[in-house]
Order: structure tokens, then sequence, then C-alpha cells
């Protein structure tokens, strides 16, 4: 299968090892990944903070970014830019009574898939064949959770992995308290809600927390790092790519 | 008769919906009282699993939520026609249909209808209605005692608090802080008291049964009024509300315009979804139901004060109506990890949590960014858990963005602020896939701000409010999009 990479402007600028191991996950399952160039990002961030009309030109360019190049699925290691494509697009385009961009925003998101969702749903592979001797907690992030309802898809991948212990996270569906702008406009609540996070995460006795978002695990992980807990994120792409082959984590 | 639907001049809503101060401010407070978290943090725990299980019982919760929003939807759509309808069947049973655009006018008709009782002694069945219209601080004002007659709200009136929850308003409290408020003001009661559940609640029995016994007015609520028939409707878990409805001479009740259905036996859909979310209980212990007056049983006379107070602007919203869905069931609070951690205060409003987050700046129209109800819609993650929960599946998260765009469009005449700049210098960057490698390659500069360890640890404001609290990762030396092109030349 032909598979469009939409890497999102996060991954791409602050976690390119999170885009770098789906491509390598998906070459490795037989498929062949194309980049579209000209992609930048969903825009979400402009939407959840009000400015629809700064989104507008940034729906259109993604729109545009996809159409240009041929293939047959289009997938992003990220529920939330996913959540984005697939649930505000074509209501940013429509807002501004675009009903043309709002149809091809529409056909866009009925191909854009979610990682966990291409995996399972798509491609019908729950063991990609992944090494990872390690502790391992799983927060399932709000905009797979209930946005996208990949449910425990992420879980079948990962309980297929090698070597892996999957410790079973506390309060699991709670938000970590990121919300993109709210971290920094309520950022004594989303510290609040981050401090429980971590405390369930550290209660697990894990040594890495993983999730299917780098947004999430940007807020988590720098929550960690600041407490020098010794536990890692990693993000679910990067645990699915590795093999026991020496270096294939590199 | 007339009604002021449609009428050109709107109301902004009044009365206790609108704080002093923003959210983040107020959260900043209540964040820092480690008793409140506690108490809160086990309260939404408890009352969120029971929830769960309850609801897990009904087969077909799904479809009863579906449709409970499509009723709702209805009545939005008929507002006009099913009021006139209520106000026909009420007046004729016997009942007083009285309309009030506001808070000061709801008060006001309450006032000069209990004044003309000669009485100087209300009971209260628990209403968000009053709380919202601040009805006991006006009457008191006019030397009428008001005696809520709801524990939780007792709670709250002895303390001289203010609600913090819709169903449980005083969820902030434990029952040490309970035993105080009772000691310091219930002339009668046993100094020995403990912080016993059973003796709090006999101690508030005995107070508030001398208050039934001599109440010739009593004020409510309603959750629901019935258009085809005139009939009100309360629930209720303690049986006090009952009391208040049946013992007096005259019962006034306060009802918000959107909490019409049209017939009687759209109740069923509400009777099963609102006991569930609310108190997770099969079924609710007190359900009260009057059509008008019946001579020598219970109150002879009956007046219905239908309150508008910035519900026909909600309703004039396409996107936002859907908040006016709400049957106050208070789910989408328990669930909050938000309300979780700030406490129903900050949000400033009698109606706190999602649904406040988007009913109260609503209601009140908000006039700036210092408006302390336009920082209600950002104070969500946008987890999305309060739509699951809803009885009635309002879709907050949805109405929270909607909300966010009116705001920041309602600004865009003025000076850019320094969000504004930054929300206009993104786009721009991320409009072109040139602009935004470059910007990538600049950002590689703040590789110096990590250091050799690998994480930034300070940043100057507004960075400042990431790395207060938190680390954040120093940028890569290659870009993903940089990876690409080295790995995969022959594709491009």
């Amino acid at each position: 299968m032909k598979i469009a990479l939409f890497a999102t402007c996060l991954a791409d600028a602050l976690f390119p090892d999170c885009a770098t191991a789906t491509v390598r996950l998906l070459e490795r399952l037989g498929h062949q990944v194309v980049f579209p160039p000209k992609q930048t990002c969903c825009g979400q961030m402009h939407v959840n903070t009000g400015y629809q009309a700064e989104a507008l030109p940034l729906v259109r360019h993604h729109v545009e970014a996809f159409e240009s190049e041929s293939w047959d699925v289009a997938v992003a290691p990220s529920g939330s830019c996913v959540g984005s494509v697939r649930h505000q697009h074509a209501m940013v385009a429509r807002r501004y009574g675009d009903e043309s961009l709002a149809s091809r925003a529409e056909d866009l998101a009925a191909r854009t898939y979610e990682l966990s969702e291409l995996l399972v749903d798509v491609l019908g592979v729950t063991d990609v064949g992944a090494y990872y001797p390690h502790r391992v907690t799983y927060h399932p992030t709000c905009h797979s959770l209930r946005m996208l309802r990949v449910g425990d898809k992420p879980l079948q991948l990962l309980r297929a992995v090698r070597g892996m212990r999957l410790i079973e996270l506390p309060a699991a569906d709670s938000c970590c308290g990121f919300g993109g702008t709210f971290a920094l406009k309520n950022s004594d609540t989303s510290t609040a809600m981050l401090a429980d996070k971590m405390g369930n995460v550290l209660r697990t006795g894990a040594e890495v927390c993983s999730a299917g978002d780098s947004s999430c695990l940007m807020h988590i992980g720098g929550g960690l790092s600041r407490l020098r807990s010794g536990v890692r994120t990693v993000h679910l792409a990067e645990i699915l790519a590795s093999t026991e082959k020496i270096g294939s984590n590199a | 008769m007339t009604t002021f639907l449609g009428s050109p001049t709107f109301h902004a809503g009044t009365g206790n919906i609108r704080g002093t101060e923003s959210f983040p401010d107020a959260a900043r407070k209540s964040l820092a009282d480690t008793q409140l978290r506690a108490n809160l943090g086990a309260a939404t725990t408890t009352i969120r699993n029971k929830r769960i299980a309850a609801v897990a019982e009904v087969d077909d919760w799904e479809e009863l939520r579906r449709a409970g929003s499509a009723l709702k939807s209805q009545v939005m759509a008929r507002l006009p026609e099913l009021l006139v309808q209520f106000e026909e069947n009420v007046t004729a049973r016997g009942g007083t249909v009285h309309w009030a655009r506001d808070s000061e006018e709801a008060n006001r008709i309450i006032t000069d209808l209990v004044r003309a009782t000669g009485s100087d002694e209300v009971v209260k069945v628990k209403s968000m209605a009053t709380q919202e219209t601040g009805l006991n601080e006006y009457l008191e004002v006019n030397g009428i005692a008001a005696i809520e007659t709801d524990l939780a709200e007792l709670i709250v009136q002895l303390g001289h608090d203010k609600p913090s929850h819709i169903l449980v308003p005083a969820i902030h409290r434990n029952r040490a802080e309970i035993r105080e408020i009772f000691l310091k003001s219930m002339p009668d009661i046993d100094a020995g008291i403990t912080d016993d559940p059973r003796a709090l609640a006999m101690a508030a029995r005995a107070h508030l049964r001398r208050k039934f016994l001599s109440a010739r007015v009593a004020i409510s609520g309603a959750n629901f009024g019935v258009a085809e028939t005139g009939t009100l409707a309360v629930v209720e878990s303690e049986g006090n509300g009952r009391m208040c409805l049946t013992l007096p001479d005259t019962l006034i009740t306060l009802m918000g315009v959107e909490k019409l259905v049209p017939a009687f036996t759209d109740l069923e859909v509400f009777m099963q979804l609102l006991p569930r979310s609310s108190t997770a209980e099969r079924m609710n212990p007190y359900t009260s139901m009057w059509t008008g007056v019946h001579p020598g049983d219970g109150p002879q006379n009956f007046h219905v004060v239908l309150l508008d107070n910035g519900r026909t602007n909600v309703l004039a919203d396409d996107v936002g109506r859907s908040a006016l869905h709400c049957i106050r069931c208070s789910a989408c609070l328990n669930v909050c990890p938000v309300y979780e951690r700030a406490g129903g205060h900050a949000y400033g409003s009698v109606y706190p949590g999602p649904i406040g987050a988007i009913l109260s700046p609503q209601l009140t129209g908000t006039t700036g960014h210092d408006d302390p109800n336009a920082s209600l819609p950002y104070a969500s993650t946008l987890c999305g858990a309060c739509f699951d929960a809803c009885p009635v599946r309002i879709d907050i998260p949805s109405i929270l963005v909607h909300l966010r765009a009116e705001q920041v469009d309602s600004e865009r005449h003025g000076l850019p602020g320094g969000q504004d700049l930054a929300m206009k210098a993104a786009g721009f960057v991320m409009g072109s896939e040139k602009r935004f490698a470059a910007a990538e390659t600049a950002s590689r500069i703040g590789r110096v701000l990590g250091g050799k360890k690998g994480r930034i640890t300070s940043l100057p404001y507004p960075g400042s409010k990431w790395t207060s609290s938190r680390d954040l990762p120093s940028p890569p030396k290659e870009t993903f999009r940089q990876w690409w092109a080295r790995t995969h030349e022959d594709t491009e």
C-alpha cells in the first residue's frame, strides 16, 4: 500500500524520532511511504485558541499538500492531529463559506488515519514484529480516546510486542493537562493535572511512559524530566518500530 | 398575553453568573487549598465511578441520550409556542404565570408575591434558578428570611458560603467543617455533636422541621415544565423539597424558559437520564409533580415565574444553543479534570464546570478579554470527558471552540495583543513549507538553551508559563524533513 505520512509539525520540528519510526515501521511491514513535502501543520492550535480565520489558510494548505501527491491512505502518529483533520477542517472551511474546500477536507479526512487505526483497521495487523525489553505503561491520549475512539487498538499492538512488560496506568483516561495553549493560559491547573498524571505513572514502576501523541508526551515528559524521575517518554511508533536487530532503534 | 421572545431588545443575564476575577486567577487560589483539593478529588472520584456503574446497567443508554437530545432540540425550535401553551395550561388550572426578563425582575416579582401574603419567612426547595438570580440575598435585603431546606444548600447558607457544584453545592466541605458550621449557626444544637454524618443529618432535620411547620410560603425551582398540561416537576433526594411543595399555602416556582418539555410522556426519557447521571441512582427518591391548584390539597396559591436572563441570546446562537439542553445533572462536573483540581468557585458563577464554562459567558455576554466570563471557554483542555458523560449529548468541547472563536473575532478591530501577534506569526510560518523549514532551522539555535543536558529548563515569559513546572526538549540536530531528504532522496 502507498501510505502518505502526515508527520505533524511537532514531530517534524521537535520529535523526529517518532516520525522516522513511523516510516521504518511501515516500510518494514512492506508498504511504500511517501512524504508530501508541502505539508506543515494542521492548524489545531489556531482553531483551539479561537483563531479560526488564521487556521483557514492552514486547512487549505494541508488539503492541497496531500492532494498534490498520489497515495492510498494517509497516516499521522498523532490522535490529536488526526482529530483536527477529521473533526475541525471541514468545520473551519464552512465557517468561512468555502463549501468546496470543506468537501475536499472531508474526502481527505476519510482517508487519514491515526497510526494504531491504520495498523489494526486498515492493514489488519496487531503483531508488527517488535521487540522492546522494557517495563512500559501507556497513556491513552484524550483525542485518540474520545475524538477518534481508537479504543484498545494501541494496547492490542503493545501486547504483541516481545520482551515488553505492559503495566496498566491508574486513572489512564484522565487528561494529562496539556490542552495546547491551556498549558500556558491555565498553567497552574495544568500543572496540578500533570502532577496527578505523573504520580500515577510513577506508581506503576514503569521505565517508559508511552502514548500515541508527541504533544501529550512532551507535557508528561517535561514534568517527569523536571522531577528527575528516571522515567522516559517514548512514542508508540518508536516502540513498534524497535526490533531485536542491533542498531535498528538508531 | 405577550411574550418577549424574539424581542429586539436583548437582555444579558445578570445575578450570580459572573465572577470578579478570571478563571486562571481564581483557580490559582483554589489550587493552593490542599483541603479543597482532597475533598474534591475524593468526592468526584466516588460519584464518577458510581455513575459509570449506574449507566452500564441500561442497555439502551445511548438511544436514551439521543432521545433526550432530540427532545431538547425540538423544545428549542418551538420554544415560543411551547411557552404560550404552557402559560395557557397553568392559567387554566388555577396558577398564575409571570414573565421575568432578568434576575432583578424575577426577584422583584417574587418579593412582591411574598409580601402580598404578609409573610416574612419562606422555605426553599433547592433551585439553581434562584441561585442564579441571587433571590435569597434580595429577599433578605427586603426583610424576608429565605431558608434553604436541601441539606447541602443549608450548609452553604449557614456557612455564608457560595455553592461550588450544581448537585452537591457543599462538595468542597468535609464533615468536620460541616460540624463547625452547624455548631456556629444552629442555636439549639447539642454542643457535643460529633462529625458522624447521621448525627449531622439529624441536627439539620430538627432545625428544618420547625421551619416546615411554620412556613406559609415556599419557593422552588423546576426540573421540568410540561407544555401540554402545565405540570411542573421537581426531583430531589431528601424529601425536604416535597415538604415545601405540599405544606405551605403559597407556592412560587422560578423556572428558566428552557426547562420545558412538550408532552407529559417526554418526562419518561428525562426521568431515566437525570438520576443515573446526577446521583447514580436508578430512580430518584422523591419526584414531585404538580399541576395548578386543587382545593383542600396542597398550596392554594400557585405562581410560576418564567425567567429569561439571557437565555434568548443563547437561543439565537446556532452552535451555542444546545447549552440550553442542560438538565443540571452535573455529570460533566464530576468527570472534568479541570473542575476536579480548580473547584467550582473558580468559575465565578453558580454554574461551574464544563457546562458553566459555556453557559455562563453565553448568558451574560462578554465585554472584552478582561471580562472574567471571557476566560471561561478557555478553562478546558478539550479532553472531551464532559461530552461523553452528558445525558443529553451537549457537545461541550465544540461549543468551547466556537465561543473562543467568537471571543477572538469580537476583538479583531482593536489593537492586537501578544497572543494575536503570536498566532498570526505562527500562521504565517506554517502557511508555507519553505517558511516552516526555515523556522525549524532557526529554532535549532534553541539547542544552546538546552546545553549538554538536552532539555530547556527556563524560558522568558510567556515560555516561563511552561518552564515553571516542566522541561522542554532541545530541538533535535536534524528535523524529520531533513532526515527524509537524506534517506529518501530518490522519492523527492
